[in-house]
Order: C-alpha cells, then sequence, then structure tokens
C-alpha cells in the first residue's frame, strides 16, 4: 500500500519531467539522424541554456517562459556557429573525428563557464503554484514545461513535414548526394539541423532551470540521459525521442517505489545498453 | 645489422619509457617521481586503448571501466582477502580482460558510433553498480588499511615501489602494443579497421579477433587500475570511472596517432605534460580545459593522423623508425 502511495506521487512527477527530457533527447537524434554525428556538445548547450533563462529572469526579469524565445534563438545561433566551425570540416571523416570535434566544443564551453560562472550552484526562483491530482501534487512549473515540450515537438513536426527547409531537412537525412542532385544546398540545411538540435537542447535547459538547482556542469548527465533516451526511441527520429522520454521518466517515477533511488541509473544504463544490443534501431524504429 | 632493422620501431619507444623511469631517479625529487608515474600510467593506458581505437578501429569511449573495475577487484582482494599487491595487480589484469571477454562477445557486434554509444553505457552502468554494491563498500569506497604499506618498509618506500611497478606496466603495454602491430594476428585486425567485410572474406576470423583485441586492449589498464589505487590509498566509484577521462585517453592516441607504436607514448607525454603546464601557468589556469579543448579541435580538424601519422606521411624515410 505504502508502495502504490509513493508511486502516485512519483510517477506523474516522472511523466512530466519524461516530455522534458524527450526535448533534449530530441535535439540529439535529429542530429545524428541528419548527419550520423553524435553530439558530445549537448550537455553543456543545455547547462547554457539554463543559464540563459537564470540571466534573463534574474537580470531583465523576463519570465522564464518569455525568456524561452530568445534562449531559442541563441541556442539555434550557437548550433549554426558550432557547425560552420567544428562539425563541417569532419561530416565526411571516421566517426572519431567527429565525436572529438564536437567533445572539443565541450570542453571549450564547460572550460569558459567554469572559469566565468564557477560551479557553485544557481537556483531560478520561480514558481507558477502547485496542482491537486487525486493524492499528488504536481508542480506548476513541471506542467508547464511539459506543456511546452510538447508544443516544440508539436512545432517540430509540422516544420518537418509541413515547410520546405524541413521537407531539405528530411531529404539530406535520406540521402544527402540526392538532395544534393536535387538542388538542396546540403551545407545550409546541415548547419540549419545542427542548430535546431542545438536549439531544442538549449530550450530543454531553460526549462529545467525553473524547476532544479544547477550549474555548468549540469548538462553532463542530461546528456547521458539523452543518449539513453535516444536509443529508446530509435536514434534518428525525433518524435520517437518523445516516447523514449516518457519511458525514462516513468522509469524515474516507478523505481523510487521498489528500490532505492540510487539503482536508477544501474536500470537505465543497463536498458540502454540491452537495447543497443537487441534492438540497436530502438523500440520505434530510427530515422523516419 | 638485420636484428636492427627487425626491431628499430621499438628503440624509441623503449627510449622514452626507460628516460621517464630514469629521470627521477637521477633528479632524486618525490614531485619529478610523481609526474612521471603520471606520464606513464597515462603511456601504459592509451597504449592498451591504441590496440582497439588504432588497429582495430572501433572508437571505445568508456575505456576506463577496465581500468576502475580491475583496480576494484585488486584492492578488494589486497584488504579483505589480504592477497600481496603482486597477486592483486594480477587479479586485478585478469578481472579486467575476463570483464572484457564477457562484454566484446556482446558489444563488439555494434558498428562505428553505436559502439561507442554502448561503451559509455557500459562505464556509466558499472560505476552505478559498484555504487549500490556493498561487498565494495557502495558510494564510500574501500579503504586502504594503512599496514598493507608495512610490508614496503613504509609508505615512503611503497611510493617508490608503486613507481618502479608503474614503468615496468608501462613498458610491458608499449611491448604487448608493438608485438601486436608486427604480428599476424595485428594484421588482421588492421584488415578489420580497414574493412571489416573484406577483411572476413579474406580469412580473417572477425568477431574473435575484435574479442582478443578487446581482451589484451583491456588486461594492463586492469593492473594500472590496481597499482594506481593502492598508492592512492582508497578507491570511490567516483575516482574509477570518470568518463573523462575515457576521453582525454582518446585525445592523447589521436594526439600523437593512432594505429601507431609510438604515437600514443608520444600523445599521453604531449598531452600531461601541457595539462601540467596549462594548470599551472597563471595566464591559463582558469581556462585550461578551454585551451585544451582548442587544441584539440585543432588537431581533429586539421591533423587527424595526429604528429607520428602526418611525420610518417610527410617523410617516407622514418617509417622504419617510427613503427
Amino acid at each position: 500500500m505504502q508502495q502504490i502511495n509513493i508511486l502516485l506521487a512519483s510517477l506523474p512527477d516522472g511523466i512530466l519531467l519524461g516530455f522534458v527530457y524527450g526535448l533534449a533527447a530530441m535535439g540529439l537524434t535529429l542530429i545524428w539522424g541528419v548527419m550520423n554525428v553524435i553530439n558530445l556538445s549537448h550537455g553543456p548547450i543545455i547547462a547554457l541554456g539554463m543559464f540563459g533563462t537564470f540571466f534573463l529572469f534574474t537580470r531583465l526579469n523576463l519570465n522564464p517562459y518569455a525568456g524561452l524565445i530568445p534562449v531559442a534563438i541563441m541556442g539555434l545561433l550557437l548550433g549554426v556557429l558550432i557547425y560552420v566551425i567544428a562539425v563541417h570540416r569532419v561530416i565526411n571523416a571516421p566517426h572519431l573525428s567527429s565525436l572529438l570535434a564536437t567533445f572539443s566544443v565541450n570542453m571549450i564551453i564547460i572550460g569558459l563557464g567554469t572559469a566565468v560562472l564557477t560551479t557553485s550552484p544557481y537556483n531560478v526562483d520561480f514558481s507558477a503554484g502547485s496542482f491537486k491530482l487525486g493524492s499528488a501534487t504536481l508542480l506548476g512549473t513541471r506542467l508547464i514545461a511539459a506543456l511546452v515540450a510538447m508544443l516544440f515537438t508539436g512545432g517540430l513536426y509540422l516544420f518537418l513535414y509541413r515547410t520546405r527547409p524541413g521537407k531539405f531537412i528530411r531529404a539530406v537525412a535520406n540521402n544527402r548526394s540526392a538532395a544534393e542532385l536535387m538542388g538542396v544546398p546540403s551545407t545550409r540545411i546541415l548547419a540549419l539541423s545542427f542548430g535546431l538540435g542545438t536549439m531544442l537542447a538549449a530550450v530543454s535547459g531553460a526549462l529545467i532551470a525553473t524547476f532544479f538547482p544547477f550549474n555548468i556542469l549540469s548538462g553532463g548527465s542530461y546528456e547521458l540521459k539523452s543518449f539513453v533516451i535516444g536509443v529508446l526511441g530509435g536514434l534518428g527520429n525525433p518524435i520517437g525521442a518523445l516516447f523514449g522520454g516518457l519511458i525514462l521518466g516513468m522509469i524515474e517515477g516507478i523505481i523510487p517505489a521498489f528500490l532505492e533511488q540510487s539503482w536508477v541509473p544501474v536500470i537505465e544504463f543497463g536498458l540502454f545498453v540491452l537495447i543497443l544490443l537487441v534492438r540497436p534501431s530502438g523500440l520505434f524504429g530510427a530515422k523516419k | 645489422m638485420k636484428l636492427w632493422n627487425r626491431y628499430s620501431g621499438l628503440i624509441l619507444p623503449v627510449l622514452v619509457v626507460a628516460a621517464l623511469a630514469v629521470w627521477p631517479v637521477i633528479t632524486g625529487k618525490p614531485a619529478n617521481r610523481e609526474s612521471a608515474f603520471t606520464i606513464l600510467k597515462a603511456v601504459a593506458l592509451a597504449s592498451s586503448l591504441n590496440i582497439l581505437l588504432g588497429y582495430t578501429g572501433y572508437v571505445s569511449f568508456g575505456h576506463i571501466v577496465f581500468y576502475g573495475f580491475g583496480g576494484y577487484v585488486g584492492i578488494f582482494l589486497l584488504t579483505e582477502k589480504g592477497w600481496s599487491l603482486w597477486t592483486a595487480i594480477l587479479a586485478g589484469g585478469a578481472a579486467s580482460g575476463i570483464l572484457a571477454f564477457l562484454l566484446g562477445s556482446a558489444i563488439l557486434r555494434l558498428r562505428g558510433a553505436y559502439f561507442a554509444l554502448a561503451t559509455i553505457g557500459v562505464n556509466e552502468a558499472m560505476r552505478a553498480f559498484i555504487n549500490n554494491f556493498e561487498l565494495f563498500g557502495g558510494p564510500t569506497g574501500i579503504t586502504l588499511n594503512f599496514s598493507v604499506y608495512r610490508d614496503f618498509g613504509g609508505a615512503a618506500h611503497a611510493l617508490q615501489t608503486s613507481f618502479y611497478i608503474g614503468a615496468g606496466l608501462a613498458l610491458l603495454a608499449l611491448l604487448l602494443s608493438y608485438i601486436v602491430r608486427t604480428s599476424k594476428f595485428g594484421l588482421g585486425l588492421l584488415a578489420i579497421r580497414e574493412n571489416e567485410d573484406a577483411a572476413e572474406v579474406m580469412g580473417v576470423v572477425a568477431p574473435r579477433a575484435k574479442t582478443w583485441a578487446y581482451v589484451l586492449s583491456a588486461i594492463i589498464p586492469g593492473m594500472v587500475g590496481v597499482l594506481f589505487f593502492f598508492k592512492n590509498g582508497n578507491v570511490e566509484p567516483h575516482d574509477a570511472f570518470p568518463l573523462h577521462a575515457s576521453i582525454e585517453l582518446l585525445v592523447m592516441v589521436m594526439l600523437g596517432g593512432q594505429g601507431t607504436v609510438l604515437g600514443p607514448i608520444l600523445g599521453a607525454f604531449a598531452y600531461q605534460g601541457m595539462r601540467g603546464y596549462l594548470v599551472t601557468s597563471p595566464i591559463f589556469k582558469d581556462i585550461q580545459l578551454s585551451v585544451s579543448g582548442a587544441l584539440l579541435l585543432m588537431i581533429v580538424l586539421f591533423i587527424p593522423a595526429g604528429a607520428i601519422g602526418w611525420l610518417r606521411h610527410r617523410v617516407p624515410p622514418l617509417r622504419r623508425v617510427l613503427a
């Protein structure tokens, strides 16, 4: 009985968080799907999104949800910049090159971030009330965050399937050389895709900042979660990532009822390796 | 003369390691001994990783898992079961080798980035598991009883002995790397790196060769782990499985030149030297990570073959010496 009570309290929370994890993973998996690059600078960009919200909120008194727009734009531009500087030259090289190139971006951001912002925890002191759902209490910030994540997923879907640049992205993901022959400006499309991926990372960071304290290193654990989710949902399948995020959120909600909290990562990463082995295309199919 | 031609590739690596081992003895400063130990440890780990990364072409992002796991097993046997340091080091290496064999049979089926992701997952799963594993002390880890140093004539002598063992392990790692590189088995690995399917058609039994390459690349990190944590006095999950250390190893191998015997050694030397300089320099100490990152980016973008690879490509006569 006690377990059911814990479950009722933690499961809805886990599901709401799952949407935000899914959003972060969507960025990672989009980049993988389009250009077969695993972006190891994903974590620091999530952390930069957190700091974006923090500074907009404390310095400019901007509502964190209004602040999402400048954070998203900055994330997009940063991604395009990273693509042009670090990724474009190694896009056809073996995987090690692109992994290390994005990891060096990770080191640069973390190094500068640690020097400027230190590693002491920051906190966005913002509350959106709370709601009662049966016996469980849901924080308003988490509910809004889940809604925003759904909104962004819907937006991404519409963008990819209904607009011209979105169709170009899917064409490049499908077959880059064929797309080039059809007149798709592939370099610009690749830069845009990378930018979209980092934009999603920055937005998810901005949302996470409204309910957890953070520092410049915090992005790392969400990056690892994004790997797990990306593989669960199928690498290269952005919509699958949202479901992967939900699964991970549920796992995080369910496990504490039966095992100690510290077993959560064991199960998460165990599941991750298992799925890679048994079904590397993920539960919902990779790419498309 | 014939002998010289045959082993010319081994001269430089052995000289570098020997110089590192002798340097602190000549200067007699403990501080030099510590920096030399750090470099020798990096040499041993990077040379081992090179067997998998450089020769076989599989990118392991979690190679440090063998260092941590072997270290844990060895320290556990040393403190709880009262084994001697020597047998504990051997047991740590064996434990890592067995882990690599079991893991390798499963995850080496994955190729490219999927394999890299799986190794990250293995490292994180292992860290989280050890964190919960009461036999190994859970989150607080295992602390060595001070009396284990008594057999070596006190802690100071134990440090000295550890240094020589470390130098021995580095030498062992580079000999292993050289033997693999020049053997028929190594030729099979190189063929897998270039094109796995073609290698299989040519008669290389790829799954078996890859698994053995993985095992060979895991044994010495396990032994180094035991030695390091013995010297350190304790072992914790956080110190045993640092993901960033795995990536530093990749950087060292890349820096010197993957797939060469000398490359990882020079890379380890250069990377640790540069880090030592940046951490202490007044200008760079706050942003040392960024400076290392920028340098890494330059290397990846412009000299992807690493220093030795570049030299071999540009100056063909050097190929004989720079194996």
